[in-house]
């Protein structure tokens, strides 16, 4: 069964369809790609899916369940987690305490609890420390765990703001373009990352611009353009297809045929 | 006086009293949609105008005095946004909302020290507080017609002036599109000045023509600033028209509530609509929901 | 030790407050006193107030309506004489529970009024269902417009204030009497009990601050801030913002309504200034003044300007120095004055350092 399916997903701005008569479905351990040309509605769908948007018609099912216009927190305890395409932390919290912030979707004390400083509250908050070191220590970025978030550089933030989802412990990642402003050194290190992800057993759906990376990282990739599926399957059938390579490329691509 | 003489009364009553909101109204829009700051301030700009004009009635006829009430008055509207509004551009406006409401607080004590806690009002523009006219059964005083004559005389001479003059035409470009009107060479600066300054015109004339029916005190400004906020978003904000109607139908509501709550409750009719305006339809009856929005999700 | 490293700062304002009592003692200055224990209990609120705007990130411009809410409801129900109110069910009921108390008025008549503990629960518990229907639809607001709709329900609040004459008008509420507490400790405002009061008022801001504290140091807090930085992010991390903010909301209209009980017992009264508007404004300005997320420095600044109102040593400017303050600070400083402060005086001091490496260099 897949993990996450989305069905006819619809979605409008005023006149304009971003994301029309969708279907996206992602089989659980596989690192699934989203692409297309800017404005085709990535983000949208990105969004319908994580609960940032309603849809206005169509349906999202994780593991089964129907989570169709649920709110967003609501799914992130389910366990999709997500990134933003402008990494987006806290910046009145340090580093640690940003990733701690992950840990609040399976955790669960409250107002009365943490007034009261129970002995179970004292308990958790000990584990989400824990936890939150764990992931900065699986990035290799412990030793900046006491740094104010907003003293970070923007690849910096990225690497935290990836800490924070994976402390949510998620069955599905969601990353926004997650290699966008990047150097090359970086994004190498960005694909290790996501592999290694994958290995823990954790799904991923990854908008991306960068072709070479996701076609390198991606068991299965969706194409859009202007809001509908153009065309779907692995990295080798996408590579050759001549709708994408048109999207793509436009002109470039008879060039390329003819020679 | 029978149901229909005194539903006539009070029509008329909350007419009166809702032109006032409706300039307060229109202040409100001026400025927010100059800026894009809701001025706590523009309710003292009606008490100042009505202050400064009875201080200058003792010397000179009254046309003057209220002449140079309005002259006075918008040049402290307009040295406002030259001292605060102009060097805070960087904050967010909730900060600046926050200002205008200490400034509001400021002007009040000072007219507090200028003046002082007495009550005081303009003479009657014509005839005194005895002369009433008769209107279709009703008798209503003659300032009453100076009210509504002034304020649609200014509301006219407003919209006239944002639709057939440059400036204005300048100044509605700046509020619907900034940068385009900065490329098109418009001083954004000077058009917020010129907001901030016709808003206190207009609260002054309103405040002196106002004087001899409600009095004037210095601390009138508030209530009248949140009455004219809530006619503001009643109507929607960005929508001139839509602040006049908003202010006549706050004006109307709380006068038709003299008959259902006891009087000394009368205030809360429009702050009970500011809330209910602001809970179910925040863009008010005539605004658009998209755009700028009012709620967080 | 790690332990009493927390708890010292505690223990420093503690031995602090004492301290002040013992010195205004020896300065025969003692009567300054109630005016200290009106302006910790100002404080509370402030301090409520601090965990929703400098946490939650949400403004409120009628938190003075909170205040009066729990106070005239601990005044009324203490004043109140119920039997007038004859066989009446209700009466029945406060009766067996043991919430009415026999007492004479200052003539010296018999009258049944509500226990100060039964005022006390139901001026929390009227506060609560306010705060929360208000809360609810208020919280979906965005800044500017969530700051009116607060301005807008304390002003109906205080309109029915004053326009009730069950509420005493304008002229508002008195003879409440003393709370008698456990431990023969007596809430009021007699002179004998000042010293004692002085206590009561600082252990309950103590206890405050602490609580406050165990919620910033927590998930709790760590969930206020982040609403208050980024809320869409917070909500994709699993937090519910919507009812996060309302539950800040409740709390901290609850701890100005406990403030407002305590406070009228200690001054025997409530008038309806303290629903107003220009109240509402003077806490946010102090919460603001104190650097919204610094417990500390509002716990200071809060004290010592209101402690400066209520001595009238601001005179006939008492409003206008808070206006003022208000725009001073949320223009130059927003975060509040200590962080710019503190930057000064280092820029102030690598002034200091470079000018004798300069001087040193060319020597």
């Amino acid at each position: 069964m897949p993990l996450l399916e989305a069905r006819r997903l619809r979605r409008s701005f005023g006149g304009l369809v971003a994301v029309n008569d969708v279907n996206l479905s992602i089989e659980p351990g596989s690192i699934k790609g989203l692409i297309g040309p800017n404005g085709a509605g990535k983000t949208t769908l990105f969004n319908l899916i994580s609960g940032l948007l309603q849809p206005d018609s169509g349906e999202v099912y994780f593991q089964g369940r129907n989570i169709t216009g649920w709110p967003p927190f609501r799914i992130a305890r389910l366990g999709i987690a997500r990134t933003f395409q402008n990494p987006s932390l806290f910046p009145r919290l340090n580093v640690l305490e940003n990733v701690m912030v992950g840990c609040h979707a399976h955790t669960r004390h409250e107002f009365a609890a943490c007034a009261l400083r129970l002995p179970s509250m004292r308990r958790e908050e000990r584990a989400i420390r824990q936890q939150a070191l764990e992931q900065l220590q699986w990035l290799g970025l412990e030793s900046w765990a006491l740094r104010p978030a907003s003293a970070l550089a923007f690849g910096q933030r990225r690497m935290v703001e990836l800490a924070r989802a994976l402390a949510a412990r998620p069955s599905l990642l969601l990353l926004d373009e997650p290699a966008s402003g990047l150097t090359p050194a970086e994004k190498m290190v960005l694909a290790d990352l996501i592999k290694k992800i994958r290995e823990r057993g954790i799904t991923v759906l990854l908008v991306e611009h960068d072709i070479p990376l996701v076609m390198n990282l991606a068991d299965d990739l969706l194409v859009l353009h202007f809001g509908a599926p153009i065309a779907e399957g692995p990295p080798a059938i996408i590579r050759r297809d001549p709708k994408v390579v048109g999207v793509y490329l436009g002109q470039e691509a008879d060039h390329a045929a003819a020679s | 006086m029978d149901a229909d003489h005194l539903a006539l009364q009070y029509l008329l009553s909350g007419i009166t009293k809702g032109s006032i909101y409706a300039v307060v109204a229109i202040g409100f829009n001026l400025i927010y949609s100059a800026t894009g700051v809701l001025n706590f301030a523009q309710g003292e700009f009606v008490m100042l105008g009505g202050m400064v004009a009875v201080t200058l009635a003792a010397f000179v006829p009254l046309p003057v005095a209220v002449t140079g009430a309005v002259l006075l008055v918008t040049i402290v509207g307009c040295a406002l946004e030259l001292v605060f509004f102009r060097r805070l551009r960087r904050h967010s406006v909730l900060h600046l909302v926050i200002i205008t409401i200490g400034l509001s607080i400021v002007i009040q004590e000072a007219a507090l020290h200028i003046w002082d806690e007495k009550v005081r009002s303009l003479p009657y523009f014509t005839g005194n507080e005895a002369s009433s006219i008769q209107l279709a059964g009703a008798s209503i005083s003659p300032q009453v017609l100076w009210v509504l004559g002034t304020v649609g005389l200014a509301v006219l001479a407003l919209h006239l002036f944002l639709r057939r003059t440059l400036t204005g035409q300048a100044m509605r470009a700046c509020s619907a599109q900034p940068e385009a009107a900065m490329l098109a060479g418009i001083n954004l600066n000077n058009m917020r000045t010129l907001a901030f300054g016709l808003s206190a015109g207009l609260g002054a004339l309103a405040g002196c023509v106002i004087s001899p029916i409600t009095m004037t005190h210095y601390e009138m400004g508030a209530p009248l600033a949140i009455k004219g906020f809530a006619a503001a978003i009643l109507g929607g904000l960005g929508n001139p028209t839509a602040a006049l109607v908003g202010g006549l139908l706050v004006g109307i509501l709380e006068a038709a509530s003299v008959s259902v709550l006891p009087a000394a409750y009368n205030d809360v009719t429009a702050f009970a609509v500011l809330l209910a305006v602001l809970f179910i339809r925040p863009h008010g009856l005539w605004g658009k929901p998209a755009g700028e929005s009012v709620r967080e999700h | 030790m790690h332990v009493l490293k927390k708890i010292a700062p505690y223990l420093g304002l503690m031995a602090g407050l004492v301290l002040l009592q013992l010195v205004l003692r020896l300065a025969g200055k003692d009567f300054w006193l109630t005016q200290l224990t009106m302006s910790l209990y100002y404080t509370i609120v402030v301090l409520g107030l601090c965990l929703l705007m400098g946490f939650a990130g949400q403004v409120s411009l009628g938190h003075g309506a909170f205040f009066a809410m729990g106070g005239y409801t601990a005044a009324w129900f203490t004043t109140h004489n119920f039997s007038s109110a004859g066989n009446s069910s209700w009466v029945a009921i406060l009766r067996n529970v043991g919430a009415l108390q026999e007492r004479t008025d200052l003539y010296g008549n018999p009258i049944l009024t509500g226990q100060p503990w039964a005022g006390c629960l139901m001026a929390l518990g009227l506060t609560l269902v306010v705060a929360l229907l208000i809360g609810y639809p208020a919280l979906r607001l965005r800044g500017h417009y969530l700051a009116m709709a607060t301005l807008g329900f304390g002003l109906i609040i205080s309109k029915i204030i004053v326009g009730s004459s069950s509420l005493g008008a304008a002229d508002g509420l008195t003879n409440v009497p003393p709370w008698s507490l456990p431990f023969g400790l007596t809430l009021g405002g007699r002179a004998a009990l000042r010293i004692q009061n002085y206590y009561l008022a600082a252990g309950l801001l103590v206890l405050t601050l602490l609580l406050l504290r165990n919620w910033v140091h927590s998930r709790v807090g760590r969930a206020l801030q982040a609403i208050h930085d980024r809320e869409t992010a917070a909500n994709a991390a699993g937090i519910d913002t919507a009812r996060y903010k309302l539950k800040t909301f409740v709390a901290s209209a609850l701890l100005a309504a406990l403030a407002g009980v305590c406070f009228t017992h200690y001054a025997g009264g409530i008038a309806p200034s303290e629903a107003g508007a220009l109240k509402s404004v003077r806490y946010v300005a102090l919460a603001a003044a104190g650097g919204l997320s610094s417990l500390w420095g509002v716990t200071t600044i809060s004290t010592t300007l209101n402690f400066c109102s209520l001595r009238g040593w601001f005179g006939s400017l008492d409003h206008a120095v808070f206006g003022g303050v208000l725009i001073l600070i949320v223009s130059l400083a927003p975060e509040g004055p200590l962080r710019p402060l503190g930057q000064w005086l280092l820029r102030l001091k690598s002034r200091f350092s470079h000018g004798k490496e300069g001087a040193d260099a060319t020597a």
